[in-house]
């Protein structure tokens, strides 16, 4: 069962009783936090397998290293970077013998859809489109885009956490940003070149 | 400037974490094409915003399974800190008798000396 939402100021305090020793602290802070972390590992690593195994790898390390989380930031900012990290490197792993295919390509209207009924069913249908698509981008350039546009981690993290500098990070975001706008409002001459 | 040259800028821009330059920003003023791919990309990221609130359904026996990984790995650390306490007491011990033996040691040679004085005197 997923667990249910927790307020930050609880996490806080459940964090800072694990720092002080209390295992059965952290056990909450799992309990609070794992379908978050699960979801954010799903999304980056695209299959229910290898989400598994970055989920555990990621409270482990977190667990081996929470005294030196500072606090400064929130505690669910960190556990996203450290799985964020996690993934990255076991799909440095699974993939070390494929090749993504990455290539080197490298106030107008408002749109919003929750006052029409209409609308919200067509923002419905688009958000299992993209979810769908996000799942097609390369894994690297799927990190960034779910990291920056959903999880709002900055870039300088980003960078940081999947071992690329930051203007890599830029240009990776872009080119996920302009592959998924192009696979969900495909212009005709787009089609076209998709489907040569 | 042409559409070619702005469109890809555009991805960039759109969530104003990039500034336009002015001509970027005089083109797309004027030109329909860049203002509805604008609007695709700005529609895209409300999406990927709201995809953050959607939590996935974890495959069952997942928290059983990170909570009794934790367990061992907080069982290893105890152990290892049994372990290093251990160490640390023995060394202690043995800091200890040596410093005894070398006390014991220079009393005893002070008390020789002054044996030796005494029957000297």
């Amino acid at each position: 069962m997923p667990s249910k939402p927790v307020m930050p100021s609880e996490v806080a305090d459940l964090v800072t009783a694990a720092k002080a020793g209390d295992r059965r602290a952290f056990d909450d802070i799992v309990r609070a936090t794992y379908a978050e972390t699960y979801t954010l590992a799903y999304r980056l690593t695209g299959n229910e397998e290898d989400a598994r195994d970055v989920v555990q790898e990621a409270y482990l390390r977190a667990y081996r290293s929470l005294k030196s989380f500072r606090e400064e930031a929130q505690f669910t900012t960190w556990l996203y970077r450290i799985t964020a990290n996690c993934a990255a490197t076991h799909m440095g792993r699974s993939n070390r013998h494929r090749h993504d295919d990455i290539d080197d390509r490298l106030d107008l209207i408002d749109d919003r859809p929750e006052s029409d009924p209409e609308q919200r069913a067509y923002a419905r249908v688009l958000g299992d489109h993209l979810t769908v698509e996000l799942g097609h981008l390369p894994p690297r350039l799927r990190a960034v885009v779910v990291l920056r546009d959903v999880y709002d981690l900055s870039h300088e993290a980003i960078a940081k956490e999947l071992g690329i500098t930051e203007g890599a990070a830029k240009v990776r975001l872009h080119r996920a940003r302009r592959q998924l706008r192009e696979r969900l409002f495909p212009t005709r001459g787009e089609d076209e070149a998709r489907a040569v | 400037m042409q559409c070619e040259a702005v469109a890809p800028q555009l991805a960039a821009i759109v969530d104003g974490d990039e500034m336009a330059d002015r001509r970027v920003r005089r083109h797309v003023e004027s030109c329909l094409r860049c203002q509805a791919e604008l609007v695709q990309y700005r529609r895209l990221l409300r999406t990927l915003r709201l995809l953050r609130t959607e939590i996935l359904e974890p495959a069952p026996g997942l928290l059983a399974d990170i909570l009794s990984q934790l367990e061992e790995a907080g069982e290893r650390r105890a152990i290892r800190s049994i372990l290093s306490g251990r160490n640390a007491a023995y060394a202690g011990g043995l800091a200890a008798a040596t410093a005894a033996a070398t006390a014991g040691a220079i009393l005893f040679a002070h008390r020789s000396r002054d044996r030796r004085i005494s029957l000297a005197g």
